[in-house]
């Protein structure tokens, strides 16, 4: 009875134990996420009030009165004390009020909805062709160290590091889509199948899949595959250097060699055993690589004409339409903070020790 | 080493494949037979309320989905206004009071019927809204005090506005084909008032006109669409539905057009239109536009306020070597304040660069060797090449040149503050008439730093315009529409000697357009686009 009781007791207490620390990562990491998008706010905003740019120019325009600009200015809250602003702001943001878009006249929370889906599919599309080429590379250039092969990745890998991606986005324009007629041109869909189908996530892959449409599926297909080879080959060129980096670290460690006097098969080496240890730092590095994509591509959308989130928080800094520029900026830090979230429980279920 | 054979094939295949992917989805690239795609850039449209918007994507938006009391027939300008929902109108004798006569039998997109109510209802709204654009209408004397009395319906059909005073028909006329005086459908857009704002939130964007054609959708910096309004009493319009895409560059633009993908090109670079020479199936299309480049001086600065340097600076501008290259088809060299094709258009163009005339000017006004100056300039390719071109022929007088970029706003912001010294900007007319230009550039009733007439140009840079103001003010009121074009002549004329403003160019606008369309029109200097016209 006494084993039953103190076994009872001590899986009460692990129970209790296991709960509260979980319990208390959970509180720790909510606290961080939103102390890091307060600070965030809070110098986005006070760097936004002290650039030499004057946001009431971009509501009423060039062409306005004094007496237009002053109302606007009134309108805007500029004539009250920052910290009574910024306060305002805190307030309508926390209630899910980013106030409206100058820029669109709509509010910024619809903006990031409409954007926000096209950069999301276009990056994700290009992280998975960075992976599925760049690791590959990364070791083939490894376990090959100074040979043609190791050459010839590492030059293409630098080639896409250095060629800006304006370039590169126009040639390859004018190649697969002006001259072979490979892929589709600008935009995310030939303009007659716009608005056709309803939008449920925003993303045309899924939303054409969800609808039944396979017509506008591949012509979806066809759009986004030029844009996002050319981003994935970004993300290769990234994925693959470090990736033969973190091999070429382990390829000389002394279980390496235990390994393969044990008579173990050269792939089982290299991809199970060298591989499996470059997964941690390179789970950082994929993630790292997928949210600069996810904050958007400038140059890529305006080339593109797409539609996404890089250009929408361009223009509005621009334009100094701060509500659009605070809203943009919220939105990419949930995606870093959200990134960092998710690379961590990719560290514990890779790594045993990190659980 | 199986594997390693294995890992290269499978990244060559995928590397080598992903090209190929698209082959078989790539759609047939040629528009519908009634559906026409623009590539354009509609980024700078925030508002599609014509009583709110002032962007030139906002005006060829207005300009196919409302209608105006007169209005322009884009098959021939020159003819100048004509009926459009009012059928007629007559001028009283004093000029102060003009009574329209609204046509029957015209209906909104709603199926609401037009009346001269639409017409009070859209022009007092004009005034109490009191946007930017709004100072179109109130330069006439209304105000939200008088509205009641000035702009009145005295039945379903006949709508009669009274000004503050006498002004010259062709201006009030003029006037009211701007965006700020189109129709809306009151019924419809009361029923979206929120907090007293007429339905501004709501016809931000929405439409509720009665033009060729009514919104479908838009999606800011992706798509603008319209399509044909049924109850539309003009043409039925051949194209169904135009959709204007916004394609940021003009390579992307050229593409699309050379594979058929899209009918017009709007916003080609002179490279690209160079480009597009041989292009199978391909026409370009060339209109003046109403913008005018010109560098200014402000009048605050103790050296820029000489005579003698703002004459030696308008000798040290290469006019023709900028309109030769990196502006070759979208300006040409233009030196009056007034677009061509405005009422007083003048074509004399006397300064060209002339490095010794300029020098002499400048020992004259004592600086022999030159002085140093800062350039304020929006960071846009054209203004900057413009900069640079200026920073190289100025130099050869001995002017040492800074240029500092900036965004649109923050210059803005600088130039409407007077805390700057060379200006280089563009000015483009808000509405089809000579006052439009003549306003800006030549009056300054108050040139105090406190007045803030922050809309004035002459204001800006801090020029008193003496004379000039009082002159500007009297062809407001002329009646005679000859002796009126022979004021803005001279008026032009005495602004090249003495302004303290370098007028450099005037706007041309190349579209690149498929050959098998017809009846497009860019709307030129004093309009613009029209859809309502064009066939396959």
């Amino acid at each position: 009875m006494t084993n039953v009781d103190q076994s009872t007791g001590t899986g009460r207490t692990l129970s209790a134990s296991f709960f509260n620390r979980h319990l208390r990562t959970i509180t720790g990491t909510a606290f961080s996420m939103a102390a890091t998008l307060f600070g965030l706010l809070f110098v986005t905003f006070f760097i936004a009030r002290v650039m030499p740019i004057d946001p009431v120019l971009g509501v009423v325009g060039d062409r306005a009165s004094q007496e237009v600009y002053d109302a606007a200015y009134k309108q805007l809250g500029l004539d009250r004390p920052l910290y009574i602003q910024f306060f305002y702001y805190i307030r309508d943001v926390v209630t899910g009020n980013f106030g409206t878009a100058s820029l669109t006249a709509r509010p910024v929370l619809e903006d990031i909805a409409r954007v926000f889906p096209a950069t999301l599919e276009l990056a994700t599309i290009a992280t998975i062709i960075g992976v599925i080429l760049g690791i590959p590379a990364g070791v083939i250039a490894a376990v090959n160290e100074g040979r043609w092969q190791d050459q010839l990745l590492r030059f293409l890998g630098l080639f896409g590091y250095s060629m800006p991606i304006f370039w590169i986005g126009l040639v390859g324009l004018l190649v697969f889509y002006g001259n072979l007629g490979w892929v589709g041109g600008p935009g995310r869909l030939d303009i007659y199948y716009v608005d056709i189908i309803p939008s449920v996530t925003g993303m045309i892959l899924i939303d054409s899949l969800l609808a039944g449409d396979m017509t506008i599926f591949w012509n979806a297909v066809s759009h986004i595959i030029l844009p996002s080879s050319i981003l994935g080959y970004y993300s290769m060129a990234y994925i693959s250097r470090m990736t033969r980096s973190f091999m070429l670290e382990q390829l000389g460690q002394e279980y390496i060699t235990t390994a393969r006097v044990k008579g173990l098969s050269e792939a089982k080496v290299i991809w199970k055993h060298a591989l499996g240890n470059v997964m941690i730092p390179l789970i950082t590095v994929i993630v790292l690589s997928y949210a600069n994509l996810l904050e958007g591509s400038v140059l890529t959308e305006v080339i593109f004409a797409w539609p996404g989130l890089g250009n929408y928080i361009t223009n509005a800094l621009l334009s100094a339409d701060m509500n659009a520029v605070l809203g943009g900026t919220v939105v990419v830090g949930i995606v870093f903070v959200g990134l960092n979230l998710l690379s961590d429980i990719l560290y514990r279920i890779v790594d045993p020790r990190a659980r | 080493m199986n594997f390693k054979k294995t890992l290269t094939a499978l990244a060559l295949t995928t590397a080598l494949a992903l090209p190929f992917a698209g082959t078989a989805m790539q759609a047939d690239a040629a528009t519908p037979p009634n559906m026409l795609v623009v590539a354009g850039q509609i980024d700078d449209l925030i508002s599609l309320d014509p009583q709110e918007m002032f962007e030139f994507s906002g005006t060829d938006y207005a300009n196919n989905v409302y209608q105006t009391l007169i209005s322009y027939d884009p098959k021939d300008f020159s003819k100048g206004y004509g009926p459009d929902i009012a059928e007629s109108w007559e001028v009283s004798e004093d000029g102060k009071t003009y009574t329209f006569k609204i046509a029957d039998g015209q209906k909104f997109a709603s199926g609401n019927p037009v009346t001269a109510k639409d017409v009070e209802f859209s022009l007092r709204r004009a005034v109490l809204l009191g946007k930017t654009p709004s100072f179109i209408v109130t330069q006439f004397g209304f105000t939200a005090d008088n509205v009641d009395s000035t702009l009145v319906a005295k039945d379903d059909s006949t709508f009669v506005m009274v000004t503050d005073k006498k002004y010259a028909p062709s201006f009030v006329l003029n006037c009211m084909t701007a965006a700020i005086a189109s129709i809306v459908d009151s019924a419809l857009v009361m029923e979206h008032e929120k907090d007293g704002d007429f339905g501004n939130e709501w016809l931000k964007t929405n439409s509720a006109g009665s033009g060729p054609y009514k919104l479908t959708s838009w999606k800011p910096n992706e798509a603008l669409t319209i399509e044909a309004n049924p109850e539309y009493s003009g043409d039925a319009p051949a194209m169904k539905r135009v959709i204007v895409r916004h394609i940021g560059e003009s390579a992307s633009q050229r593409l699309l057009l050379e594979k058929g993908d899209v009918d017009i090109a709007r916003n080609l670079s002179p490279e690209d239109v160079a480009g597009l020479g041989d292009a199978e199936g391909v026409e370009m299309q060339t209109d003046l536009r109403g913008r005018i480049m010109y560098i200014s001086m402000n009048q605050t600065d103790p050296i820029l306020s000489k005579p003698k340097v703002v004459e030696a600076i308008k000798y040290l501008i290469d006019y023709d070597g900028m309109a030769n290259s990196f502006l070759k088809g979208n300006y040409m060299v233009h030196q009056a304040f007034l677009p061509l094709s405005y009422l007083g258009e003048l074509k004399d163009k006397p300064f060209s660069l002339d490095v010794e005339k300029a020098k002499t000017l400048l020992a004259e006004a004592g600086y022999p060797d030159g002085f140093e100056v800062e350039f304020i300039v929006r960071t846009a390719q054209e203004r900057v090449e413009i900069a640079q071109s200026l920073q190289n022929t100025f130099s050869q007088a001995g002017i040492k040149v800074s240029i500092v970029q900036g965004t649109g706003k923050e210059t803005l912001g600088k130039y409407r503050a007077r805390t700057f010294q060379i200006y280089v900007g563009a000015w483009g007319p808000d509405y089809p008439d000579p006052h439009t230009n003549a306003d800006t550039f030549t009056s300054n009733p108050d040139n105090r730093l406190e007045a803030k007439l922050t809309g004035k140009l002459a204001w800006r840079n801090a020029w008193p315009a003496e004379g000039f103001t009082e002159r500007t003010a009297a062809a407001i009121v002329e009646s005679d529409t000859e002796t009126r074009r022979q004021m803005y002549v001279d008026l032009q004329k005495d602004f090249q000697k003495e302004a303290p403003f370098a007028i450099m160019f005037q706007m041309t606008e190349q579209n690149g357009i498929r050959d098998n369309i017809e009846g497009y029109s860019i709307g030129s200097a004093i309009s613009a686009v029209y859809y309502g016209n064009v066939t396959k």
